[in-house]
């Protein structure tokens, strides 16, 4: 019976859309675009504005966004859509969901999208690191949009207070432990620092391997280096912080309440998303400062966030409108007016030279310092199967943190795992 | 018998009075913070002090962040999906079971009371592909779908129908009801009070049912308050209590009135769903 | 008479057949098909799928993950059952005497079942925050230092089994005090004039009486053990390193986060064999009249 009502209302809808199709025959190409809301503060508002500013400049396109949830959600919710045959032409996904992705046949080169010289110039107008995620078999796949790195937020009242300069942060992992040792008050109220440990553990972790020299994965995806002795180095450096220089809480650390701690003044540094910064800013009652990670060997961090993606199953017209509107939304006025709204980078070396970013930068610098980091940024863990690895390395880091397995043998077996899963696609 | 009794055990009479009270506080203790943080500015979410300024823009903030009017809409356009179609379909069930002794039915009868053990929770993948297959995920529909057939609601109406005299359908017959015309003028009317109980007992089951929902649901045009809810309090997204306390306390308000003034039928429906 | 009889078959099948339908759609043939889906490899463009046999059934065994998940339910269903029945048992005795503000009782203990779970985790969430939530802030005041409740593998699953106690005690209660409400006054009036303590009396009378009860009950709750993971996706996405990772929740990442379908389909054989088990247990060692018949 749901069957035959379900026909009925097509066949109802149908007819009644012919009807309507010589009204609104300016209409002609409608896209569905997927989008995650995974963030703090009103997003789903700011993606509303740009889409319909778009649509007012381009009548002949209409834009239905569906804004998913989490990344996760919106990679289910827009496959699923596709599989089930639903329209949906554009997405703003996971960076690292590239590879699976590709796996599943979902989605096109923007290579094979780009027609004009110009067009081909845009696609090189993004930072390099940001692009290392969207890249694959040397073909582009994914343009970045809502773009993170790790930074480093510190509460400069309780650098004052502990008698450190809230000018120069601790720039190496020897410095921050000492930081850390001062800002750690005996009486519990203040720890000196945290990074989380649910949520993205991999992440943090995937910048703490870089500082130590080290990256969790080879470029295509297939090979993982969990198990090299810097990566367990740097495992056994993030637990140390609090097992034995005693300068972040034991256990792991929850990131959906890590900014509560933080603005409650319960630590002194947190390390946390770009994403974060307009939240924090809104929200702290003290002086704060963002710096760069600190250096083990050398700096990094990961990116992270989520790049635009075109779906395979899409018309040449679909294609051409939801690059019209990739563009639109990458356009270097309007990254910066985005990163200004959310926290998150611009994403063109162009939209830094914006006056509204160069003016926003001049009074408020931390803006500034996830750009600057880029220099020492790598790609995001993404492999084949990446959900599966991502959730092997995130519980083998957490049984390290709770003190339930060496680093040795906790990153050993992820990397088993990894290798069990992986050997398929080499 | 009760000066009897409290005579001899006033002490630990108050003792025990005491201890019930020191529970019941505990037991709404959540929702007793929510309201505190949804009424208080965000910085007196996490710190307690009597005269702390009260506030409405936490309703106002999470009303413009999502759309928990169309959510709650949603929601009830599930229940009035679902609800209806429960009720006649186990209907026409139980009353096959309980008045038709046909070929099988002993046997159909343990396939329906399967359902009991194995609910729709836990087939969720496999129902999420026959979902997708017959194109309706992301329907109000498809959410209310797999919960249609219920072996509870089947059984608890076979049980009340079997209780009812058989003298009543005699009678009826007499008067010329068809087959049809008996079940409607006799059985359904003898058993308001279990459609009432299981009414409220599906009602409250699926305003807050959340796996299913968030798995078949992908746009704000589908998506019940449970889902919304999710969305909204992501803990990636970085928590903030108050906003979420306002959007809770708007998503469970209408079945925390109802409860409060319905509550004796609320507690006798349970009551009896459970006897059976 | 002969088409009397035929006439009830039809009938019955008839008035039967859209329940069944639905009921066949959404349970046996799910039931069925995963079993199926279980013995055969995903299917991707690189790699078709492949008939697999139990090789799915062998990885669940060599799986660390799942023997963690399924010792995690065993351990709530230990640790949730027993607490929130003696407690369900206790509210019921409260309420069903004539206390001064006994409807303010009932609906407190109540309340919880009215609200959804994924709603409350939130809250539990600031409760069990480490530093600023609430438990911490109270500990606080008797010179207690704080506890990451949610991040320490010892505190996580009991954090998560007083949390579900909590949603599911006031539920069990209406269970009782509708059993409670059967027994007949008198009984408690003949008990007092033979001076029988309430302890005595609740051993003797009240508990044999609610035993059909408690079965009722019992079932349910081993049920919602497994069927309860609304507030994982909130309190801990079962972390850390599975400490409160449930079954249910397993597979709901194995298939809509990782996209195995195959073993997600493994896992769910699984948890249907363990409450078949279950059923056939109920069916042989519990007298069936006294819940669903």
């Amino acid at each position: 019976m749901q069957k035959t009502l379900r026909k009925m209302s097509l066949g109802i809808a149908a007819s009644v859309g012919m009807a309507l199709s010589s009204a609104v025959a300016w209409a002609e190409t409608e896209l569905t675009m997927y989008y995650p809301v995974a963030v703090g503060g009103p997003l789903t508002k700011v993606v509303d504005g740009m889409v319909s500013d778009f649509m007012a400049e381009n009548p002949d396109i209409k834009v239905n966004a569906i804004y998913a949830g989490n990344y996760n959600d919106a990679r289910i919710k827009a496959l699923a859509a596709l599989e089930s045959g639903e329209p949906a032409q554009l997405s703003v996904m996971f960076s690292i969901d590239l590879n699976e992705l590709r796996e599943l046949d979902a989605i096109v080169p923007f290579d094979e999208v780009v027609k004009t010289d110009e067009e081909k110039a845009w696609l090189n107008s993004f930072y390099p690191s940001l692009m290392e995620n969207g890249t694959s078999v040397g073909k582009t796949w994914g343009i970045p949009f809502q773009r993170s790195t790790i930074v480093m937020y510190y509460n400069k009242d309780a650098f004052k207070a502990a008698g450190l300069d809230p000018d120069s942060p601790p720039a190496t992992w020897d410095e921050l432990v000492d930081a850390g040792k001062k800002l750690t008050t005996d009486d519990g109220s203040q720890w000196g620092m945290m990074i989380p440990s649910t949520g993205y553990p991999y992440w943090m972790f995937g910048a703490l391997a870089m500082q130590n020299g080290e990256v969790l994965m080879n470029g295509s995806g297939d090979t993982t280096y969990f198990d090299k002795p810097g990566v367990v180095e740097a495992l056994n450096f993030w637990k140390d912080l609090g097992s034995k220089h005693k300068v972040m809480p034991e256990g792991t650390i929850e990131w959906g309440t890590l900014r509560q701690n933080f603005l409650e003044g319960k630590t002194a540094i947190m390390w946390h998303s770009t994403g974060n910064l307009t939240a924090v800013k809104n929200a702290a009652k003290f002086d704060f400062g963002v710096a760069m990670l600190p250096a083990g060997k050398r700096r990094g961090t990961p990116t992270g966030g989520g790049n635009f993606y075109i779906f395979k199953k899409s018309s040449e017209e679909e294609r051409a409108a939801s690059l019209k509107l990739i563009r639109f939304m990458t356009d270097p006025e309007r990254s910066a007016n985005w990163s200004v709204q959310t926290g998150y980078m611009g994403i063109s070396p162009a939209s830094y030279e914006t006056e509204t970013l160069k003016n926003y930068v001049k009074e408020f610098p931390p803006a500034a310092v996830a750009r600057d980091q880029l220099e020492f940024a790598t790609a995001e863990l993404a492999t084949f199967q990446a959900g599966r690895i991502r959730k092997s390395l995130d519980d083998a880091i957490q049984a390290v943190l709770v003190g339930s397995k060496s680093s040795e043998e906790a990153l050993e077996e992820a990397q088993a795992l990894a290798d069990r899963i992986l050997k398929d696609y080499r | 018998m009760k000066r009897h009794f409290q005579k001899k055990l006033s002490i630990s009479y108050s003792l025990e009075l005491i201890g019930a009270y020191l529970l019941a506080a505990l037991w709404i203790l959540p929702l007793l913070y929510a309201f505190w943080a949804a009424f208080h500015t965000k910085e007196y979410a996490i710190h307690f002090e009597l005269f702390a300024p009260l506030t409405l823009d936490n309703f106002r903030e999470a009303l413009s962040q999502a759309p928990f009017l169309r959510y709650g809409f949603n929601t009830f356009m599930v229940l009035a999906f679902l609800l209806p179609l429960q009720l006649l379909v186990s209907t026409l069930a139980a009353y096959a079971f309980a008045r038709f002794n046909f070929i099988g039915s002993n046997i159909a009868f343990s396939l329906v009371l399967v359902q009991l053990m194995i609910t729709p929770e836990i087939l969720i993948v496999q129902n999420y592909g026959t979902l997708t297959s017959i194109g309706m995920v992301d329907t109000i529909a498809g959410i209310g779908l797999p919960y249609i057939a219920s072996a509870f609601c089947i059984f608890l109406l076979r049980q009340t129908f079997k209780s009812i005299p058989k003298e009543l359908e005699d009678a009826a017959q007499l008067e010329g009801c068809g087959t049809m015309g008996i079940l409607w003028r006799v059985y359904v009317p003898l058993a308001m009070p279990t459609y009432l109980a299981f009414s409220l007992v599906s009602v409250s089951h699926h305003w807050n049912n959340f796996l299913w929902p968030l798995i078949v649901t992908n746009s704000v045009e589908t998506r019940p308050l449970t889902v919304g809810l999710g969305i909204f309090g992501a803990p990636e997204s970085g928590v903030d209590w108050s906003l979420i306390s306002a959007a809770t306390l708007m998503s469970v308000a209408p079945l925390l009135i109802a409860f409060l003034l319905f509550q004796r039928q609320f507690v006798q429906s349970f009551m009896q769903a459970g006897i059976k | 008479m002969l088409m009397e009889t035929h006439k009830r078959h039809l009938l019955g099948w008839a008035l039967f057949t859209p329940a069944a339908i639905l009921l066949i759609a959404f349970t046996h043939y799910p039931t069925i098909a995963t079993f199926i889906n279980s013995l055969f490899s995903n299917s991707s463009i690189i790699r078709p799928s492949r008939f697999i046999g139990v090789e799915g059934y062998q990885d669940l065994f060599d799986d660390p993950v799942f023997w963690k998940v399924f010792s995690n339910n065993i351990w709530l269903a230990l640790g949730t059952i027993p607490t929130s029945i003696g407690l369900a048992i206790i509210m019921a005795l409260i309420v069903n005497k004539a206390v001064p503000g006994r409807s303010f009782l009932r609906i407190a203990y109540f309340t919880p079942t009215m609200l959804p779970m994924i709603a409350v985790a939130n809250i539990w969430l600031f409760f069990y925050a480490p530093e600023i939530g609430m438990l911490d802030q109270v500990l606080g005041l008797f010179g207690i230092d704080s506890h990451n409740w949610l991040g320490n593998p010892s505190t996580v699953l009991p954090a998560i089994i007083v949390m579900t106690i909590w949603k599911e005690a006031g539920f069990f209660m209406i269970f009782y005090l509708a059993g409670l409400q059967t027994i007949s006054p008198e009984l408690a009036e003949a008990a007092e004039l033979e001076g029988s303590s309430r302890w005595n009396f609740f051993w003797r009378v009240q508990y044999p009486l609610l035993l059909p009860t408690t079965l009722f009950v019992l079932i349910n709750a081993f049920l919602n053990s497994f069927k309860l993971v609304d507030h994982l996706f909130v309190l801990t996405k079962g972390g850390p390193d599975n400490a409160s990772n449930l079954i249910l929740y397993y597979i709901y990442e194995t298939a809509f986060s990782f996209l195995d379908i195959s073993y997600a389909s493994a896992l769910t054989v699984f948890l249907l064999l363990l409450l078949a088990v279950t059923a056939l247990a109920q069916f042989y060692f519990v007298d069936k009249r006294v819940h669903y018949r």
